[in-house]
């Protein structure tokens, strides 16, 4: 029975050591290694083609990794113990992979006894009520939008209380207004402390639902806070927009204190790059007030997790180029 | 990890909910394909004349038991080929196999799928068929169908057939790259003992005893040796990329 297999490492909910995929000549992913806390909502990025559906895969025991090693809620990544993984950890694909001539109920039923579930009913309502589907639950499956089905899928997910959820590409083809939905839900889950392995290569989504977010790209480009990636990729900076173009900036910004740097954008605005922006920003509106400049607005700048992203990618390219 | 016939049983329930609701199952499969094999084996036996010799009734009922054969022998088959490449085409197959299942309890479940319907309707249509010959046949047609050894030999044959066309509809399936190309191989797969019932019903090989044993005792060899065989074909990897480690 699947109760016979305890897991034995409880520091993490994954713990992911070197782990690598090949098909052959080509590399999914390789020598990735990360560990994901209970309670965590884990951001895994990239872009498409990184290898981040076969790490899902992998991790969810449906293929072999080539190398590396794994936990998987408690459990060591093996095919022995694929069973007893699988019934520890839900897979939301990213289509949601409905019976389409059943109702919703049916298809929740169905997976209910193939996880061997007790108080099914209650289960499946319980499942439904956090997706708000529970009056439709004599729907037939074919009958669903597809923002619908996303949710049925993300109920069926849930119905065995899973100890890590993965969630591949959840937003995938929706409407901004079900995408909304999903988010709302995953915040939810985020709230009722469920692990969460999330895929995506929306960066708005990561960055609004994730504690913690690694890029991918065939290997591991970098992991943390998205506020931390921010940080550790791009300088502080401050923003600002005058009214008439400075004549010499040079002289203006190069001697503040706090700023090593400046350049002037396409958008016309002047950024610049400093150390401290609670020493330079006040120096710096005095100094553009001194040159006669009408301010319009100066702001610490914010780079997004999209910044940070492009930013690596483009780093993969240019070392590909070379 | 053991097998669970409460997973088995749970698939089981999933399958037979789809058929109920799938028109091509119904109508085609279930319903047409039947009453096809049952027309023409009744008009041969109805229209047989009065006085016939034993070798020309012989052929006769054989040919018509030859028709009750072909459904177990192909009326599954078209069901099996789809079990797979079917789940794997509807996208359905990445979060069936991402649950505890293993794949002996998954390749039984749809087994039993196929299995319990192509037995009722195979059964019943013999059902309809010797009942027809005992209300309607010449009493010489209908004494040589009751009196000889037909009935258990029918009766036996029938699952060890289905079992041979699911475990072989199942293989192609979990092989195949597409449904129309699965379900093609798959008749083609069940012609060689189609082909022998046939020898035997036209009796250009003699029934004997000896014979109709040892072709049910290789079938039930064949069926028994099936599903382990295709748990062996049966490539999770595979079947989730499409391509092989």
């Amino acid at each position: 029975m699947l109760e016979e297999l305890r897991p034995t490492d409880r520091r993490a909910a994954l713990v992911v050591e070197h782990l690598s995929k090949r098909f052959g000549d080509r590399v999914a992913f390789e020598d990735v290694s990360f560990e994901v806390g209970y309670g965590e909502v884990f951001g895994f990025l990239g872009p498409n083609g990184a290898g981040k559906t076969t790490t899902v895969r992998a991790l969810g025991t449906l293929i072999a990794p080539t190398s590396g090693a794994a936990s998987v809620a408690g459990i060591p990544l093996s095919a022995a113990n694929g069973p007893a993984i699988r019934a520890r950890i839900s897979i939301m694909p990213e289509s949601p992979g409905l019976y389409q001539r059943l109702t919703i109920a049916e298809n929740l039923r169905c997976f209910a006894g193939l996880y061997e579930l007790d108080d099914i009913p209650g289960r499946i309502e319980r499942a439904l009520k956090a997706v708000n589907l529970l009056d439709r639950a004599g729907d037939s499956c074919g009958s669903l939008s597809k923002g619908l089905r996303q949710r049925v899928a993300l109920a069926r997910a849930l119905l065995n209380d899973p100890a890590v959820l993965f969630l591949d590409e959840p937003t995938s083809g929706l409407d901004p207004v079900a995408t909304h939905d999903v988010h709302e839900l995953i915040v939810s889950l985020r709230e009722r402390g469920v692990t969460i392995f999330l895929t995506t290569h929306r960066l708005t989504e990561a960055e609004r639902l994730c504690h913690r977010v690694a890029i991918l790209n065939s290997t591991m480009r970098l992991l943390g806070r998205p506020d931390e990636l921010r940080e550790r990729l791009f300088k502080q900076s401050l923003g600002v927009r005058v009214r008439d173009p400075i004549e010499d900036p040079g002289p203006v910004f190069g001697d503040l204190p706090g700023v090593d740097g400046w350049r002037m954008s396409a958008s016309g605005c002047y950024e610049l790059a400093v150390s401290d922006a609670q020493i330079a920003a006040p120096a710096l509106a005095r100094a553009l007030v001194d040159a006669g400049a009408d301010i319009l607005s100066l702001a610490e700048s914010h780079h997004s997790l999209e910044d940070v992203y492009l930013q690596l990618i483009d780093e993969d390219v240019e070392a590909i180029r070379r | 990890m053991s097998f669970s016939w409460t997973r088995v049983k749970a698939l089981l329930v999933k399958e037979l909910h789809d058929y109920r609701r799938n028109r091509f199952v119904v109508v085609f499969a279930m319903t047409m394909l039947p009453l096809i094999f049952i027309t023409a084996p009744t008009v041969q036996l109805l229209t047989a004349p009065a006085v016939v010799s034993s070798s020309k009734l012989d052929a006769r009922i054989g040919l018509a038991l030859l028709y009750m054969l072909l459904i177990p022998a192909t009326v599954p088959s078209t069901l099996a080929a789809y079990s797979v490449i079917g789940e794997r085409e509807q996208g359905t197959l990445e979060p069936i196999l991402s649950t505890p299942i293993r794949r002996e309890e998954f390749l039984i479940g749809k087994a039993l799928a196929v299995a319990m319907p192509t037995l009722v309707v195979a059964y019943a249509i013999f059902g309809i068929f010797l009942a027809i010959t005992a209300l309607f046949a010449n009493p010489v047609i209908e004494s040589a169908i009751f009196a000889g050894s037909h009935i258990p030999v029918q009766l036996a044959f029938t699952p060890l057939l289905a079992g041979w066309s699911i475990w072989v509809g199942i293989a192609i399936s979990a092989r195949s790259s597409d449904i129309r190309t699965a379900q093609q191989l798959s008749v083609f797969a069940n012609l060689p003992p189609v082909a022998i019932v046939a020898l035997m019903g036209f009796n250009v090989i003699t029934p004997s005893t000896g014979l109709t044993l040892s072709l049910a005792a290789v079938l039930l060899a064949l069926d028994a040796l099936g599903w382990r065989a295709v748990a062996a074909m049966f490539d999770r990897e595979r079947l989730i990329v499409g391509r092989r480690r």
